[in-house]
């Protein structure tokens, strides 16, 4: 198993993000977690990325359970690192450097890359996400796409065999989205393991195998996408659709449940 | 500041003025980054030439014990300028008029206090002008007007973010170095904020405020700014260790000398040379 959640508890100063949640996450899938806002997706994804800990519960990568004291030891939080990867939803908490070519070598620095093996790396994988041209640019000057394209390329340096991805698409124009989904989808020619949180349902059988459906903190379906999507009052319960009104042509006001898609 | 897009100036609002301030220092920020990227001399050479070049002619100014040495200093930093594409009027001159008022405001008192020979005295004033105090205070003005030529060159040929790794040339610790980069970029991420909140004060605004009003709006403003950096630095954080962040940074040095450069170090290392021992 990648990953395996045994009744995590987390908590938020006043509020708790996750309550007795248990789910696994097999080798090799593409994942999605769905859910509205504030239903404990983005906490989870930090809690499978090592960068929270459950208050109470377990949560193990490949066996290993993922605490502060295995973090403590370089070997291990290295290791960790090198092998599981994560772009944040706001592309400016994860791109600080003072250049596009310094954000994507800082993540093989830290893990001490020899240097001339970092500076091969980033030429060859801002070639390869086609975005070459912006290697001397101000992060912050860039537009929202390039932003979250160059987040995904110093993350994707890595090779990671797990990529988690917290609201991938948001704030993206419709090309910039499908753009993105393609590079998500071509990455790693389908070995890789990718687990998305998001709340658009648009492109979910594109990039999830498997779909985990959270709702106030806990696990309320773990199916495959189809079915997900099928499942009218499992989606409008967990407020992924809401109703969608409009006036027929007969005068007449009509009302059916409405999906979140990247193109509206 | 010449190319810098600025609005007109308004009156008695206390939200419109705090949103010109704020674009200006956005807009002024991204010109600096503007005149760094054109075609001129001193944006062709190294950074870290540059930094080691105009610190040494800065020492070389400091060190001077005569007036000619840093006039001709100053002749060559403004032909550097001129070379440099830079516009003398719009950018020197501000700053030259500014360090007159500063270091003149320091000099005026040693025009009659530094004792020696009266070359003037003011009717009805007992303080004469002396020799001696009149060479003081154009010593202090030439060496601040000429250090602060000096530095301009340095800042508007050369990207902030260039400067910043050239530091490391002086042996500036890393982190250092990379905390000052970081506050740079985040500096201007929180002011495009503050902007925005101003923006949308200003779309809800009727009318005129009062001036508590105002000191509630900046209080509050300065409140949610605050909590804002406090939650963006932890993010920031997070960012940081889940790329293995461990404590100390690691970055990358990609400057390389070209001819062109080292030329520049042994023209700026025999000018600086010249003047210390000129100006002795």
């Amino acid at each position: 198993m990648l990953f395996e959640v045994d009744c995590i508890t987390y908590s938020y100063p006043g509020q708790t993000a996750l309550r007795d949640l248990s789910l696994t996450i097999p080798e090799g899938i593409r994942a999605a977690l769905l859910g509205a806002n504030g239903s404990g997706k983005s906490t989870l994804l930090r809690l499978l990325d090592g960068l929270y800990f459950p208050d109470s519960g377990t949560v193990r990568f490949r066996g290993e359970e993922l605490i502060e004291e295995h973090f403590a030891d370089d070997a291990f939080a290295y290791d960790f690192r090198r092998q599981v990867g994560m772009v944040f939803q706001n592309p400016d908490v994860q791109l600080f450097n003072p250049t596009v070519f310094d954000e994507v070598a800082f993540g093989p620095l830290q893990l001490r890359w020899p240097k001339s093996q970092v500076r091969e790396r980033v030429a060859e994988i801002l070639d390869r996400l086609r975005i070459s041209h912006l290697k001397d640019r101000i992060p912050h000057r860039l537009s929202g796409g390039e932003k979250k394209r160059v987040a995904l390329a110093s993350v994707l340096i890595l090779d990671p065999a797990v990529l988690l991805l917290d609201e991938p698409t948001a704030s993206l124009d419709p090309r910039s989205q499908s753009q993105f989904i393609d590079l998500l989808v071509a990455w790693g020619g389908g070995t890789k393991s990718v687990i998305t949180a998001t709340h658009d349902l648009g492109d979910i059988e594109d990039i999830a195998d498997r779909c985990y459906v959270l709702d106030a903190g806990q696990l309320v379906a773990d199916r495959i996408p189809s079915e997900v999507l099928r499942d009218t009052d499992l989606l409008r319960r967990t407020n992924l659709v809401h109703a969608h009104r409009h006036r027929l042509p007969t005068g007449e006001i009509h009302s059916h449940p409405h999906l979140h898609r990247s193109e509206e | 500041m010449s190319g810098v897009h600025t609005h007109q100036r308004s009156h008695g609002n206390f939200v419109e003025h705090t949103i010109e301030g704020l674009h200006a220092a956005i807009a002024r920020a991204m010109y600096a980054d503007t005149l760094a990227g054109r075609a001129g001399l001193l944006q062709h050479i190294d950074p870290r030439v540059k930094l080691a070049g105009l610190l040494g002619l800065i020492l070389a100014t400091a060190l001077s014990a005569k007036l000619w040495v840093i006039c001709a200093i100053l002749l060559v930093s403004v032909a550097g300028a001129g070379l440099s594409a830079l516009s003398i009027p719009a950018l020197m001159a501000p700053v030259w008029l500014s360090a007159l008022t500063f270091t003149g405001a320091i000099a005026v008192p040693a025009l009659f206090l530094t004792p020696g020979v009266a070359i003037y005295k003011f009717p009805n004033l007992d303080w004469p002008i002396t020799a001696q105090g009149l060479t003081t205070a154009g010593f202090l003005i030439l060496r601040a007007e000429t250090s602060a030529t000096l530095a301009l060159l340095l800042v508007f040929t050369t990207p902030w973010t260039h400067i910043l790794k050239a530091l490391r040339v002086f042996r500036v610790p890393v982190v250092f170095v990379v905390a000052l980069g970081m506050t740079f970029r985040y500096i201007l991420l929180l002011l495009e904020t503050a902007h925005e909140m101003f923006e949308s004060r200003k779309s809800r605004t009727v009318g005129k405020m009062s001036s508590g009003d105002y000191r509630r709006l900046a209080v509050s403003s300065g409140a949610v700014l605050l909590s804002k950096s406090f939650q963006l630095s932890g993010e920031v954080f997070l960012a940081m260790q889940a790329r293995g962040f461990r404590g100390e940074v690691y970055v990358l040095d990609e400057f390389r000398m070209s001819h062109r450069d080292w030329t520049a170090l042994a023209l700026f290392a025999g000018l600086s040379a010249a003047a210390i021992w000129a100006g002795r």
